[in-house]
């Protein structure tokens, strides 16, 4: 299949209508540029917040300035540090009604379909436009069984002990030079409680909307999952298209206690002008399950590895991911689990689309601790490149430190036959709707985990590439 | 047998993969109704003049036509040909992993019919066949061809035609690979499914299949080329004789005339 300039404008142009469109810039504060220790403190104030969190700050920008920056992975030599503003607010007073929010910044919204897919099928919504959150609201019987959903800030303010007890405690800032700077200018993200045994049972969602252009945003989350209790939390994101870069940097911290069980679900859609650096990372107990499934579609450079702690027997982590890679992206994904206590399992599956000339990295760590004998773990990748001008690499490492365990491991990179396109063909199908089917059939296993609007969603925004991707 | 012109018409078909000829002038004509057996060694181009027929993009037809109801089909894409009722039956179907066979084929039908059919009548209608070709039910939800046995996948071929109701069918080798109940099966699949404005030209290396779909003519292709035609008698002395004394036979009497 030959890549034409052509349809690489044309499925640009697809996504500059239907999400890449920018509101004037409306900010009521926008931080002067660069990463100077002022600019922590003027966030850290403008929160009113207590003292040991700009304390936390000022270490994090200091472990920030102190780690070079990573040697593997995407080249991150171009990000304009300096040029950026790392705090932008749009609104003094966060809304719980659609009507307190600023006309424009509910029109976004609703150009993104968020109101109707909160009063369709979601428990809980937030949304958080440039640096803050500026809508958020939870199920009232949610609320009355103790289920806390609110923006990170709000979680500092409200429930200061249980904040304190595990912020930063999963995702330490001096894990790497990104945390470091998350832990520095943190802003937004989601704080969320479910108590022992209460089951949420549809999804709550949080979505990210970068507006400004040049920003930085940085997405705090911490999520505590008590003992039998189960919460399914999605999160998206887009951006405008500028020919400017911005910068997405967030940290997302869960604890999932004894047999408790969190799905977290990301589709990520940002502009391809947008670096996104991301660490997730999950803390497991005994019985525990924890689910990442990571949907990469956007961005310009993501480096983003869902990670999985298994810290007591029994505990159990999925990392499925899917990145599709289109002109000018490098999304370097996968998973890490880590194994620490006996008969703990984890599996990581990986699917990986690339075409107009996009790449896609697949990079999985498994590790296993001396004392976790009995743990199982099985990783696998498969890649599918569309065109000649696309590439995907795949960087596996394992580390095992114990006899008794199980593991699998597979890689199966492959391009989309002339035969099978010809099969379908032979049916009826024109080629661009071949090669969809062969995409959609590709990324099946991954989808069908997601919620049913989602899939259908996840499908059509792959059809759409599609389309114009075949000439 | 109809009568009637013929509505499927090859003439003088030279084709070449990758610059190398392999059929090197094939004449073929079917009449609405007709079934005709196409067999030859293994490499004498059948394959290749049904992945032609479909429009495989690796075939370049260098000369002579295919009409199809009065029009050459060599330009038109393989979609455009499905469209036009040819349907071909491959001799190694292709996987599709991810895509249920339910939902594969209710796609092709909407593209080959090219109107809207909802997924309830749809449903009603793939299972009906399928009962009518005893193939399970569960087949409808697997991926199509995932992981499938060879004759499982032989059988989904047939099923496909019974849904996709084509005028022309080329199925090539639909016997290989199955066991003499699954012969069976399959042949009585096909005759049960053929009507009187359908064609089938079938391709096989055994006489077993053609006691079901019974064939107005057998042809021997040798070396890209149809060399001797017949009725169903070709077949039974062919599988009595094997290629190369039959063929030395048609070569003595060529001569001698
Ligand atoms: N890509 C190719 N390049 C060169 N030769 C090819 C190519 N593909 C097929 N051929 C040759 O074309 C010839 C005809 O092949 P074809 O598959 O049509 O035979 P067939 O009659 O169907 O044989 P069988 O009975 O074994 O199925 C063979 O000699 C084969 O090797
Ligand atoms: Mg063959």
């Amino acid at each position: 299949m030959a890549v034409t300039e052509q349809d690489i404008q044309e499925s640009k142009r697809v996504y500059k209508e239907k999400y890449g469109f920018a509101d004037p810039d409306q900010a009521i504060y926008k931080a002067p540029k660069g990463l100077d220790p002022d600019r922590v403190i003027e966030i850290s104030q403008m929160k009113n917040e207590p003292e040991w969190m700009l304390e936390f700050r000022l270490k994090s920008l200091e472990i920030f300035n102190k780690k070079p920056m990573p040697k593997w992975g995407a080249d991150l030599s171009k990000i304009p540090f300096d040029d950026l503003s790392y705090f932008v607010r749009t609104t003094e007073k966060q809304g719980t009604t659609w009507e307190d929010v600023p006309e424009y910044i509910k029109d976004t919204f609703d150009k993104l379909g968020i109101p109707e897919a909160e009063r369709k099928f979601l428990a809980g919504v937030s949304a958080q436009y440039e640096s803050e959150v500026v809508y958020h609201s939870i199920q009232k019987d949610l609320e009355a069984k103790g289920v806390i959903f609110l923006s990170t800030e709000e979680g500092l303010e409200q429930h200061p002990e249980l904040f304190r007890q595990y912020f930063g405690t999963v995702i330490p800032s001096a894990d790497n030079k990104f945390a470091a700077m998350n832990g520095a200018f943190w802003s937004g993200g989601s704080f969320v409680y479910v108590p022992p045994g209460v089951q949420v049972t549809i999804p709550l969602q949080a979505y990210f909307r970068i507006n400004a252009e040049q920003m930085g945003q940085f997405e705090r989350t911490l999520i505590i999952v008590d003992e039998g209790a189960y919460v399914h939390y999605v999160e998206g994101c887009t951006a405008p298209v500028y020919s400017t870069d911005s910068f997405h940097s967030g940290v997302i911290e869960i604890i999932v206690k004894k047999n408790a069980r969190c799905r977290y679900t990301t589709i990520q859609n940002w502009s391809t002008n947008v670096y996104n650096l991301v660490t997730q990372r999950s803390a497991v107990y005994a019985g525990g399950v924890m689910e990442w499934v990571d949907a990469n579609l956007g961005s310009n450079i993501t480096m983003k590895y869902p990670s999985v702690y298994l810290m007591e027997p029994g505990a159990k982590g999925d990392i499925l991911s899917i990145a599709y890679a289109g002109d000018g992206q490098v999304l370097d994904a996968g998973g890490k689990a880590i194994h620490v206590a006996p008969n703990t399992s984890s599996k990581i599956i990986s699917k990986s689309i690339s075409q107009h000339g996009g790449r896609t990295s697949f990079r999985g760590l498994l590790k296993i601790y001396k004392g976790a004998e009995k743990s199982k773990s099985a990783m696998r990748c498969d890649a599918l490149i569309l065109d000649e001008a696309s590439r995907s690499d795949t960087y596996p490492t394992i580390e095992i430190e114990e006899e008794q365990v199980s593991l699998g491991h597979e890689a199966v990179v492959s391009r989309i036959g002339e035969d099978q396109l010809f099969y379908l063909m032979s049916r009826g199908l024109g080629e661009s709707e071949a090669a969809g089917m062969i995409v959609s059939g590709f990324i099946e296993p991954i989808v069908k985990e997601l919620p049913m609007e989602y899939a259908v969603e996840m499908n059509r925004l792959i059809q759409l590439q599609m389309d114009k991707a075949v000439g | 047998m109809a009568t009637e012109q013929p509505f499927f018409h090859i003439e003088d078909l030279h084709v070449e993969i990758e610059e190398n000829e392999i059929l090197r002038g094939v004449d073929l004509s079917v009449k609405r109704g007709e079934i005709h057996a196409i067999m030859g060694p293994n490499g004498s181009g059948k394959s290749t003049l049904a992945h032609t027929l479909m429009g495989h993009p690796s075939y370049e037809a260098t000369a002579g036509q295919v009409l199809f109801d009065g029009e050459d089909i060599l330009e038109r894409e393989p979609n455009d040909r499905a469209k036009l009722g040819i349907f071909l039956a491959f001799q190694y179907p292709l996987a599709i992993p991810g895509v249920s066979t339910l939902n594969f084929l209710r796609t092709s039908l909407k593209a080959v019919k090219q109107k809207e059919i909802s997924a309830r009548e749809f449903r009603k209608h793939l299972l009906e066949k399928m009962d009518m070709l005893k193939i399970g039910r569960e087949f409808a939800g697997r991926y199509l061809n995932d992981g499938f046995s060879g004759g499982e996948k032989k059988r989904m071929e047939i099923l496909q035609m019974a849904v996709l109701e084509p005028k022309l069918a080329v199925l090539d080798e639909i016997d290989s690979g199955l066991d003499i109940d699954a012969i069976r099966a399959v042949g009585e699949g096909i005759s049960s499914i053929m009507h009187p404005e359908m064609s089938i030209v079938i391709i096989t290396h055994y006489p077993r299949i053609l006691h079901f779909v019974k064939p107005d003519y057998v042809h021997i292709m040798v070396d890209g080329k149809i060399r001797q035609s017949g009725g169903f008698e070709l077949a039974e002395e062919l599988e009595a004789k094997g290629y190369d004394v039959l063929l030395d036979e048609v070569m003595v009497a060529s001569s001698e005339t």
